[in-house]
């Protein structure tokens, strides 16, 4: 609450007054009565505050008064305050294409980046500072030059497309590139960032891949480049325009002076065009994470080679083994078969010593039995005939028939049981149909 | 006011679309608080901005607000009217009177509900409870609300009587809660119509006693409240359950029913539905007399077929309903002096409730207090608000303040703790002299009432020739004086910028009747401190700043007006040394 106003006057200090540092408290305030304050305005929040975090008045006053304070700071961040320089101040109002009609409003720390609302509360202050009538009723000259710029700017300023072609040429925007000492002394990044982000106000494309930093990827980096070199800018050279034709000009030298403006328009945007290029080109030599990329790029290569090289050699090695291993395993079949051959031989031979045996012993009992002719000498057609059937029993029986045969026969002298053998051993092989029934008849009895 | 206590909201969910609801028994309303920060009350689809508390059931078809209303004639029985005191209560405790003419409550599992045929089929009476109905009735306001804004209100601020108890603000907050509302904050009915005028840009920070005439549909409720810079104490409530815009009604009822009886020998009010269309078309012919000179009142087959015209002038009707006007102020005066206050203590009487259209009201208001007072209404303020809106513009006002809060945040600030303060029982102030009265005029700077921590400064004029001053600061004592009208009186203005000129000189108020004049004049009481401030220059000023501490402290400083260093000191609390310390 205001502080109240008493009109009727304090009465005079009685004579003999006296008090320590001349206050003398009497008594303190009659006991108060409780009550409920209803919960509810403004003015109960405020004393809810209060009681809740135990200020007194003038703290709480203090607070509110520096989050207030804080609120309006906010408000006027942004806030369009520059000096002006006098050269500006001085300007003829006729000169608009050279003018920087950032500055004539204040926003040159801004420039293309103001907002709109920041150039009409810019071209509001600047107004209310500069209006002639102010001026004049300030007592100085009814020279509004100035004030002329300001409505120029303004009207450039906020007309998008007018404020597009001064924007175009606004140099004092343009941040130019560092040389390659000054790149090679310094911090790449700190010193082309700056060139970029300038550079990047003129993209249709928004946003603008940016610059990164030592720790950006390849395809951030490859992003970038690929997009600077594909640039699409929207700048224009119109405000540059040497002539401008007007209304009154016949049609051909309206064309005419078009025709030239177009050309040199087109000059230019080609030459920025060049120009923005070699800026691409000189920050892609320099940059140093190229570099790294390449000769990551190289290593890696290498790796990949000797990785490769490692393992063709470990192929042939394998080739080797493998070949060797076949080798032995070839050699070592062969000298099986050589010993199972020689193995078979031996039984071979044995068999035969055995078969030879054999029919020896068989013969021998043929012989033993004297032919089956009892005492008496035998004839040599009975010697041959029995001996031409033993032959032919022989060949009809195999080898372990022979040597059954043999063992049956083995020792035997008697004519009677060799011949027994040898019948049963013909009607054997009769039956099995290897002879004939007139077959081995001496054998027979 | 503050993001201090918004801090913490940043996290609460969804957008908070809050409206302040006044919730009455007759009518509700719907406010909401505009982005430029003004209060406005919210038409429903019907074009109302005082919507019936009503709803009517007709074949399974809900009817809410002024569709309803028409339904009293028709389908009386299935049409709920006049439940919100009925919310949260025991059957046993209320009082069914007003629902004579609309649907009667019933005892349903120890609360009261309404028997209603809800559905098409004939003879299907489902019991609905009061806190459904009010779930409903909330439902549709806050729907409307809804499509006004275009944003689904969520959240409320809800106005109550002061009478309301804790157990019908609980059942009030969970019928709203099943409506989908979040009830913020509970204030009462005429903290809401204070507020209501105060957040007025115009209107300044003052301390002030404030009457509160709300005179409603079916009842009337008087509030004196203690307004002291912007906070607010409810000193006293006086309520009347059976006075109120009706009983207004009734006189013009009688009368025309006492007509229509001598043309047509019938009486109308024998007939229920005769008599709703009666009390229908009153309550019409009272709000026509409220704007115009007369009234008409006709009805379309009154009673026995017979149409019925006929018109009435607001003398005719002031001298029907003058006993109801007479209520209307005993209540006012009663309320008054249970305050243990005295008419001239009131700065500002606010009338709200629809009753208070009525200009005889404030007219007879304004000839009980006296003229300092300032009448607000609407046809003795210019400046006056709708009375109807009041309370809903109040809780509009009161949920845009705290909208950002957590909810928890609102239940702290709301808690007794912070509520329940010490209010000074006198009124503090500073001694000055007049130029004839050597012995001194008490000039208050704190009034009693006046919650603590509480601090307040003042200008003082010194002396002419300047030099040594002598401040004694003391609590004052307000008396009533009667004076016979031949001594001149003399004004002794209660409130400091009431003084008269700068000299000091008196100035003679009054050439009126022989009556007695009554004047409230202060006496100095208990001397609390006394300071000086010397070589004071001359025609300069002294500025002293009274603070007092929630434990009673008293801290003065005292210095001259654009003077540097002055006079500081404390008087401690009560109990505690006597003379405190300097």
């Amino acid at each position: 609450m205001a502080s109240t106003q008493v009109i009727l006057p304090l009465p005079i200090l009685p004579e003999g007054w006296t008090g320590e540092k001349d206050f003398r408290p009497f008594s303190s305030i009659s006991t108060a009565t409780s009550r409920n304050i209803e919960p509810v305005g403004p003015h109960f929040l405020a004393h809810a505050r209060r009681k809740r975090h135990q200020r007194t008045f003038s703290e709480d006053d203090r607070i509110q008064a520096q989050e207030k304070v804080k609120k309006v700071e906010d408000d006027d961040a942004g806030e369009i305050s520059e000096p002006e320089d006098p050269m500006l101040l001085s300007r003829d109002a006729k000169d608009w294409k050279g003018q920087d009609h950032y500055a004539v409003l204040g926003l040159s720390k801004y420039r293309y980046k103001a907002t709109e609302d920041q150039i009409k509360r810019a071209h509001r202050k600047k107004v209310l500072k500069h209006h002639p009538d102010k001026k004049a009723a300030a007592g100085s000259t009814e020279d509004d030059s100035f004030f002329k710029c300001i409505q120029k700017a303004t009207e450039i300023l906020l007309d998008p497309v007018k404020r597009r072609q001064f924007d175009s040429v606004d140099e004092a925007a343009d941040v130019d590139p560092p040389s390659k000492k000054e790149t090679q002394k310094g911090n790449f990044y700190k010193l082309w960032r700056p060139v970029f982000a300038a550079e990047a106000r003129f993209s249709k494309i928004q946003p603008v891949p940016i610059l990164g930093d030592d720790k950006s990827t390849k395809e951030e980096v490859e992003d970038f480049y690929n997009f600077w070199y594909n640039f699409d800018s929207w700048r224009s050279f119109e405000y540059q325009d040497e002539d401008v034709p007007d209304d009154n000009e016949n049609r051909d030298q309206k064309r005419y002076v078009e025709r030239k403006n177009n050309a040199a328009r087109k000059k230019k945007k080609t030459e920025d065009t060049a120009r923005l290029r070699r800026l691409v080109d000189d920050a892609l030599a320099l940059d140093e994470r190229i570099k790294k990329f390449r000769q990551q790029e190289r290593a890696h290569k290498d790796r990949r080679r000797l990785e490769k090289e490692a393992e063709a050699k470990k192929a042939a090695e394998d080739a080797v083994r493998a070949k060797e291993e076949e080798a032995r395993a070839r050699a070592e079949a062969e000298e099986r078969a050589k010993a199972e051959k020689a193995e078979g031989k031996k039984a071979k031979d044995a068999a035969k010593n055995a078969v030879k045996k054999n029919k020896r012993v068989l013969k021998g009992a043929v012989k033993d039995s004297n032919y089956f002719c009892g005492a008496g000498d035998a004839s040599a057609s009975v010697i041959d005939s029995v001996l031409s059937d033993v032959e032919l029993v022989i060949s009809k029986v195999d080898n372990e028939e022979l040597a059954a045969l043999a063992g049956k026969l083995n020792g035997k002298k008697d004519a009677k049981e060799v011949k027994s053998v040898y019948a049963e051993e013909v009607k054997r092989l009769q039956g099995e149909g290897k002879l004939k029934a007139g077959d081995g008849k001496t054998l027979l009895d | 006011m503050s993001d201090q206590e918004g801090t913490g909201a940043a996290s609460t969910p969804p957008e908070r679309i809050v409206i302040g609801i006044a919730f009455g028994n007759s009518n509700s309303s719907i406010a909401f608080t505009s982005k430029e920060g003004k209060a406005e009350v919210i038409a429903n689809e019907d074009g109302d901005r005082q919507i019936p508390s009503m709803l009517s059931y007709v074949q399974g078809e809900e009817y809410h607000g002024t569709q309803a209303k028409t339904h009293l004639v028709r389908n009386s029985k299935n049409t709920i009217a006049y439940f919100r005191d009925f919310l949260g209560q025991d059957f046993k405790s209320i009082d069914p009177t007003p629902c004579h003419a609309s649907a009667h409550p019933i005892e349903h599992e120890s609360t009261v509900a309404f028997s209603i045929q809800e559905s098409a089929e004939e003879g299907t009476h489902v019991p609905i409870t009061v806190s459904e109905i009010t779930t409903r009735h909330l439902r549709r306001l806050a729907s409307s609300a809804s499509d006004f804004l275009g944003k689904s209100v969520n959240a409320a601020v809800i106005t109550v009587p002061t009478d309301f108890s804790e157990k019908q603000r609980d059942a009030l907050i969970s019928a709203a809660q099943v409506a989908g509302i979040d009830i913020l904050q509970i204030i009462h009915e005429p903290i809401a119509t204070v507020l209501a005028y105060d957040a007025r840009p115009e209107s300044k920070v003052l301390d002030k006693v404030v009457v509160v005439a709300d005179f409603g549909g079916t009842r009337s409720d008087v509030a004196i409240i203690a307004s002291r810079g912007g906070m607010y104490t409810i000193l006293a409530t006086a309520h009347d359950y059976s006075l109120g815009g009706a009983n207004l009604d009734q006189a013009l009822i009688d009368y025309f029913a006492k007509e229509f009886t001598k043309k047509h020998k019938t009486d109308p009010r024998e007939n229920t539905r005769s008599l709703a269309k009666l009390k229908l078309e009153a309550e019409a012919t009272k709000k026509a007399l409220s704007l115009g000179a007369s009234g008409s009142f006709s009805v379309e087959s009154l009673a026995d077929g017979i149409d019925y015209n006929s018109t009435v002038n607001r003398t005719r009707y002031e001298l029907l309903a003058g006993k109801v006007f007479s209520g209307f102020t005993r209540l006012v005066e009663g309320a008054i002096q249970k305050a243990g206050l005295d008419v001239l203590d009131v700065d500002e009487v606010i009338l709200s409730g629809g009753a208070s259209h009525t200009p005889k009201i404030a007219c007879i208001l304004q000839s009980v207090f006296p003229e300092k007072a300032s009448i607000l209404a609407p046809s003795t303020s210019a400046t006056a608000i709708n009375p109807s809106e009041l309370a809903a513009r109040g809780a509009a006002i009161q949920a845009n303040l705290i909208q950002e809060f957590d909810k928890e945040d609102i239940e702290q600030s709301t808690h007794p703790v912070v509520t329940a303060t010490p209010h000074l029982a006198y009124a503090i102030g500073v001694v000055a002299i007049s130029s004839d009265e050597k012995h001194g005029i008490f000039k208050p700077l704190m009034e009693a009432e006046t919650a603590v921590p509480v601090r307040r400064s003042a200008q003082i004029a010194t002396p002419k020739e300047g030099g040594d001053v002598l401040i004694r600061i003391c609590e004052g004592l307000r008396e009533i004086k009667a004076h016979k009208p031949e001594p001149k009186p003399k004004v002794n203005g209660n409130k400091p910028g009431n003084a008269s000129d700068g000299d000091g000189e008196d100035s003679g108020v009054s050439d009126d009747d022989e009556e007695e004049i009554r004047q409230i004049v202060w006496k100095a009481g208990r001397v609390l401190a006394e300071a000086a401030i010397r070589g004071v220059k001359k025609g300069g000023k002294v500025e002293v700043g009274v603070n007092v501490g929630e434990d009673l402290s008293l801290s003065i400083t005292a210095r001259e007006v654009g003077g540097k260093g002055g006079v500081r000191g404390v008087v401690g609390r009560p109990k505690a040394a006597e003379n405190g310390s300097a």
